[in-house]
């Protein structure tokens, strides 16, 4: 196969991918140097930095950037720890297991709409949910999870949709470890946590790295939780990034603002990239 | 009494097992009391404290199918997740196919950037995408969200096909070159069939994300090619209370998907590991 025809094969995903990457991006970029409100079409021109200054000073702005961090922080070890455990937890040969397996995955599948919906208010309903009634019988005030919490209620919600997701690679790797290792390594007098250090960790490395950058990219736009639960609210206690533009952009009508948000967005999407390339790119050397 | 290495091992054994149970049934629970509560009137969904034994009905689902237009919104999902799915897969094999077979020094680099632009954040551009579907016509059409699912889905499809496909002998396409394959012919006729696993996975995968995909399904489509994830959104505002009739929404809406979940979910982990499992 000669070089013209690799380039010709390569060429659609290239190019399409550098076209949806490059149109919105440059288009975003100059809505953000307008001024492009869609409730006054009258009011145009170019304002150079404006747009930025007005989406960097608004009282929003650092509370959702530092909410956005948290987020994907918390679900995050949230997630791999937790996904960790369970999959030690069910490595092991007991009756029923596959039902065990598929209650474990279940809420992956979910839709995040759906989940945000059942957790709001079937569980965190401070009058009718479970939480609430679960607090009332053993004698505590029930709490308002949404408007108290709404933040950590959020990393619940979202934590519940991924770990299971952790717990499905966690535990799909953990079956391909080697068994005469294990058994090597007990007749060796190794404790639990020897094992788990020594063997399984190692063993799982590639797959948390996955894990990680898979479950990096969703949180740092995560919407759908956000829009159907708190709305961002209390005040700006659980908006993001992605969320404060979406509010911005549809809410507000001011496109230019909303772009100027997008730009920060990618800045910052791309910091946590670096990082992630760095991971994934050691993975694929490997 | 002392207990013996056998007797405290499988102790602890036992233990687990409890555990991995007690640990199941939560993370099951919420969608269990999701599906309870829609065979429940609206009554009993916000009855303090809620009941476990009720005698089931099955008007919010016979509601959902008078009111709304399920079947509908259940096919524009399909024909969008399966469609993007579809699409992402007719650029991705080629592409990834020269890649893993030609590579050269950039190769990486390629992949690396490709897999970046999936971390453009979709809120950023959402203003120019949603300009443009308005200028040509195609807010609230299947070819819109199709085209967009292919192409948010384009780099992590690209990342396990690549992967997959650099795990083939090279002898074997060698040895086809010699007997003179084309180009075409050694895709469809070897590499195809040689990583199917990966590729049936790696689709697997891609339909179950585009499915629940709810930014771009709820900015850009209502009515028309509207997927189950917008039916939803739609019963959030303005039913207040009626828990079961969205619980039943809910229901039907998930049922698809997880079931399609459960019965791929070995296949799916393959794709979701880059084929580092097996």
């Amino acid at each position: 196969m000669n070089r013209t025809l690799t380039r010709l094969l390569q060429a659609p995903s290239v190019v399409l991918l550098l076209l949806w990457m490059l149109i919105p991006l440059s288009m975003t970029i100059y809505f953000s140097t307008i001024r492009y409100h869609l409730l006054y079409p009258e009011r145009s021109g170019f304002v150079g930095f404006s747009n930025y200054e007005f989406f960097y000073t608004d009282p929003a702005f650092w509370p959702a950037i530092l909410n956005t961090l948290i987020l994907v922080g918390s679900v995050l070890i949230i997630s791999v720890v937790l996904g960790l455990a369970v999959a030690v937890l069910i490595d092991r040969p007991f009756r029923f297991r596959g039902i065990a397996r598929v209650m474990l995955i279940s809420p992956f599948f979910i839709m995040p709409t759906v989940n945000a919906l059942i957790w709001k208010n079937m569980m965190m309903n401070p009058i009718y949910g479970l939480f609430a009634v679960v607090a009332n019988t053993i004698g505590v005030e029930p709490v308002d999870w949404l408007a108290q919490f709404p933040l950590l209620s959020i990393i619940i919600i979202v934590s519940w949709q991924w770990t299971p997701f952790a717990i499905l690679i966690f535990m799909t790797s953990l079956q391909s470890l080697d068994q005469e290792q294990k058994e090597a390594a007990l007749l060796d007098g190794a404790g639990f946590w020897a094992r788990f250090f020594n063997l399984t960790l190692p063993h799982l490395a590639r797959p948390i790295a996955i894990v990680l950058m898979i479950q990096m990219i969703f949180h740092l736009s995560i919407f759908a939780e956000i829009f159907v639960t708190t709305g961002g609210g209390p005040g700006t206690q659980s908006t993001n990034l992605a969320f404060l533009i979406f509010s911005q952009a549809l809410q507000g009508f001011d496109v230019g603002v909303a772009s100027a948000g997008g730009v920060f967005a990618i800045i910052l999407a791309n910091i946590v990239a670096i990082f992630l390339v760095r991971l994934i790119g050691k993975n694929l050397a490997a | 009494m002392q207990m013996t290495d056998k007797q405290r091992e499988r102790l602890i054994n036992h233990i687990a097992v409890a555990a991995a149970w007690i640990v199941a049934a939560l993370f099951f629970f919420p969608i269990f009391w999701m599906v309870l509560t829609s065979f429940k009137t609206e009554l009993e969904a916000i009855a303090v404290p809620p009941t476990l034994f009720f005698e089931p009905t099955l008007e919010n689902y016979t509601l959902i199918e008078e009111r709304t237009d399920y079947f509908r919104f259940a096919l524009n999902s399909v024909i969008t997740s399966f469609g993007g799915t579809l699409l992402a897969m007719l650029i991705a094999i080629p592409s990834a196919y020269a890649m893993a077979f030609n590579p050269t020094r950039r190769t990486k680099d390629i992949l690396l950037w490709m897999l970046s632009t999936k971390m453009l954040p979709a809120v950023g551009v959402l203003m120019p995408i949603y300009l443009i579907c308005q200028r040509l016509g195609l807010l609230d059409t299947h070819i819109a969200l199709i085209f967009i699912f292919a192409m948010i889905n384009l780099p992590i499809i690209m990342m396990i096909l690549f992967n997959y496909f650099r795990e083939i002998p090279k002898e074997i396409i060698e040895a086809s070159r010699m007997d003179g394959a084309t180009t075409f012919g050694e895709i469809t006729q070897i590499v195809m069939p040689l990583a199917w696993g990966g590729i049936a996975s790696t689709a697997l995968l891609s339909i179950v994300l585009l499915w629940n995909e709810a930014f771009w399904s709820i900015n850009l489509t209502s009515s028309d090619a509207g997927t189950l994830v917008v039916l939803v959104a739609s019963f959030t505002a303005p039913e207040g209370l009626f828990w079961a009739k969205l619980s039943a929404v809910s229901t039907l809406a998930c049922a698809p998907i997880v079931v399609f979940g459960w019965l791929t979910q070995k296949q799916l982990v393959q794709g979701l590991t880059f084929g580092a499992v097996k």
